[in-house]
């Protein structure tokens, strides 16, 4: 299939949203990232995989960093298209990742009686399945986390 | 008879998510139920959760929930139907059909294809369930 990152500079410039993870909502600041990457004409597989580390890092920010904190929730989305991968940058003001750190993301057990299966957890283990050079620093009391996503690989 | 209902809830994280629609039809010892929505996402999760728990009375032991219309799962929609196939047990079993591909490779990654019994599509599965 053919792709555009591996066919020459990418077709599309850097770019940054600002959102409000309550006011907003993570669903309309995750509709909007994407109508700007749909230039990229991604093939639907790779779209997929975008859209859905994506959602895993601001339902983070909305729900872990911000959390249960009332007021304003201003998340910082930067796409940075390069040849072979889509460099993202997320930066918001909410709680510090516990212990400073991104979390393991282990794989969940699954082979468990039903009443113990997980209902969650999941999400880092996505993440850190599908992202690459995850980077996470605490600067002037913000979070920015930052990764890489794979463009024009199979799989 | 099919019967439609929609749950509300109050998630002040996203507005734009509060509500589940969710249509369910009898079919011998099937409830057929179907996700009118495009998301199943951390948005949704808790108005799916709700809508489930508000499953017709008449609903039958094996619970087949069709999928085809949602092309979005994340993290938390993926636990919310862990949660749901909890709570229908032990008395009703919580199966899935019709995963479009974006939903089933979240499943394949998470391993939670293991978990659950899926099908390729609803007629398929009713087909199977009535067997």
């Amino acid at each position: 299939m053919p792709n555009p990152a591996s066919l020459g500079p990418p077709p599309l410039p850097p770019f940054r949203l600002g959102g409000d993870a309550r006011r907003e909502g993570v669903r309309a600041l995750l509709r909007r990232a994407m109508a700007r990457l749909e230039a990229l004409d991604l093939p639907e597989p790779e779209r997929a995989r975008i859209e859905l580390v994506l959602a895993e890092v601001l339902n983070n920010v909305a729900l872990h960093a911000y959390g249960d904190r009332p007021g304003p929730c201003p998340i910082r989305l930067t796409c940075r298209p390069g040849i072979g991968n889509l460099a993202i940058g997320v930066c918001d003001s909410g709680h510090p990742m516990p212990n400073g750190r991104l979390p393991a993301g282990r794989p969940q057990q699954v082979n468990l009686p039903l009443a113990d299966l997980p209902e969650g957890g999941f999400g880092w283990f996505l993440i850190r399945g599908l992202a690459e050079d995850l980077q996470y620093e605490r600067r002037s009391g913000r979070n920015h986390l930052q990764f890489r996503l794979p463009l024009g690989r199979s799989g | 008879m099919v019967s439609k209902w929609a749950y509300a809830s109050g998630d002040r994280n996203d507005p734009s998510g509060r509500v589940m629609h969710l249509s369910a039809q009898a079919k011998d010892r099937t409830c057929l139920v179907t996700a009118e929505e495009e998301r199943l996402d951390a948005a949704a999760a808790l108005a799916f959760k709700e809508a489930m728990r508000r499953l017709p009375e008449t609903a039958g032991p094996i619970v087949l929930l069709d999928l085809s219309r949602v092309t979005f799962l994340d993290s938390s929609g993926l636990g919310a139907l862990v949660a749901a196939m909890k709570a229908l047990a032990p008395t009703r079993e919580l199966r899935l059909a019709g995963l479009t591909p974006p939903v089933r490779k979240v499943f394949e990654l998470t391993r939670m294809d293991q978990v659950f019994v899926l099908y390729e599509s609803a007629e398929a599965a009713l087909d199977a369930c009535l067997d």
